[in-house]
């Protein structure tokens, strides 16, 4: 069936299986890498992607319910060529080590912080609690996620 | 991983949604969040013939409270239990509980109780606090009492002609508490052993109506009667929530498993009903 799917802003119009999930229409249908697949099976994360503003883990919904809808990914961070405060944050802070779940935990973050601009320790853990880092490097991220926020522009 | 092939319906009313399912018999499901029904249709634990999705269908995201319930809505997400102001007790305590937040973001309450898995948390506390759940068919409405709803593993109560359209919460009008305490080896687990507690308090304190459920340790969300019988016309105490938690852990049927044996389970199910029952008195005030 068609669907059109608005990603990053632009509308993706593909005729799919209902089957085909939304990170694999991402992923072949319209080419953007940005979003992982990592444990398949709605545990780490790696595929999170933002669903009309809301992170949600695209290995674990259907692309047909995105018809109609908005979807972030990693690549609509930035705008202009200027990273998003988040991405700058993580490359300021060393908030990523072999980087896979790096879209994933900025995304999060970017959803955190454009709700709560001042978010505590426990504020960010809480919002990546969905989220695995294999490196467990968790200190830098969390920091990464403050300092984006308080930069005052998530 | 890919689900096998199905058909699949956006319905946009729930006539519609309910038409389309009984179409299909035994092997349609209705998707709302699809946070446990996609996971096991891609490892082919569940290969429905038919999926009738129904975020698309308006109104069904009702969270209120009304005539002394608390409704919620077969479109309500667990995300918006645990932002509302409207819950209480068991509910309000259990809300935060529920997988991770992101599952949170998409999952329902509704559908996770339809699904009756024995590890899922909310028919407990559907259980603690005597909720009713709401089936619409092609005659009509039908109210199942949620300890009728859970039938066993897996296993509802709905025709294969009807939707779970809400869940009506009993919303106490004197004093009460609850509380939910689970044990997770990590967030997004499901729970080891998990326990929800509800009581009521009458003049002079006395305990009017108690609820005690426990996830995880049964074939399915397990309703302590003996120990709410128990509880029911005593003064709340260290000694009675300690009998209780005795009587709950005889109840519970835990197995060995990678989360941890039996007896062990058995045990956390004995603290935790007495830890959540004097939670929940406590929070009475």
């Amino acid at each position: 069936m068609e669907v059109t799917v608005t990603v990053n802003g632009s509308d993706q119009t593909h005729d799919i299986e209902p089957r085909v999930l939304l990170i694999d229409f991402i992923r072949t249908r319209v080419g953007l890498t940005g979003s992982h697949i990592g444990c398949d099976t709605s545990n780490c994360g790696a595929c999170t992607v933002l669903f009309d503003g809301k992170p949600v883990k695209s290995c674990t919904v259907l692309a047909v319910q995105a018809d109609g809808h908005a979807v972030t990914t990693v690549e609509g961070l930035k705008s202009n060529g200027t990273l998003h405060p988040i991405q700058a944050a993580f490359k300021e802070e060393h908030g990523l080590q072999c980087g896979f779940c790096t879209p994933g935990m900025m995304l999060v973050g970017a959803a955190l912080i454009e709700a709560n601009t001042e978010p505590s320790v426990d504020d960010v853990r809480w919002a990546i609690s969905g989220n695995l880092c294999r490196c467990t490097g968790y200190m830098n991220i969390v920091t990464a996620i403050q300092t984006a926020a308080a930069t005052g522009e998530g | 991983m890919f689900p096998s092939r199905f058909d699949y319906v956006a319905a946009t009313s729930v006539d519609e949604a309910i038409a389309a399912k009984g179409d299909g018999g035994d092997e349609t499901r209705i998707l709302a969040g699809g946070q446990s029904l996609l996971p096991m249709m891609k490892i082919r634990l569940a290969n429905p013939s038919k999926l009738v999705d129904i975020n698309g269908i308006p109104g069904l995201d009702v969270l209120e409270r009304v005539n002394g319930h608390l409704r919620v809505g077969a479109l309500v997400r667990h995300a918006d239990m645990v932002a509302s102001d409207l819950t209480f007790g068991a509910v309000e305590s259990a809300a935060p509980w529920i997988s991770d937040p992101l599952v949170r973001n998409r999952g329902t309450v509704c559908g996770s109780v339809s699904h009756c898995d024995p590890e899922g948390d909310w028919n407990s506390v559907l259980l603690a606090t005597g909720a009713d759940v709401v089936a619409r068919g092609p005659s009509g409405e039908r109210v199942i009492p949620i300890g009728d709803f859970v039938v066993d593993l897996f296993t509802n109560a709905l025709n294969e002609d009807e939707m779970v359209t809400e869940i009506r919460i009993p919303v106490p009008s004197g004093r009460s508490g609850g509380a939910y305490l689970k044990l997770e080896r990590k967030v997004g687990d499901y729970a080891t052993v998990a326990v929800a507690a509800h009581l009521e308090l009458g003049g002079g304190g006395v305990i009017t109506k108690a609820g005690l459920a426990l996830t995880s340790v049964a074939p399915h969300n397990l309703k302590v009667t003996d120990a709410e019988a128990a509880l029911v016309g005593e003064m709340p105490s260290e000694a009675l929530f300690a009998e209780a938690g005795e009587l709950a852990a005889a109840a519970s049927s835990p197995r060995d498993d990678v989360r941890g044996t039996a007896e062990w389970k058995r045990q956390v199910v004995r603290t935790f009903a007495r830890r959540a029952l004097a939670t929940a008195a406590a929070s009475a005030g």
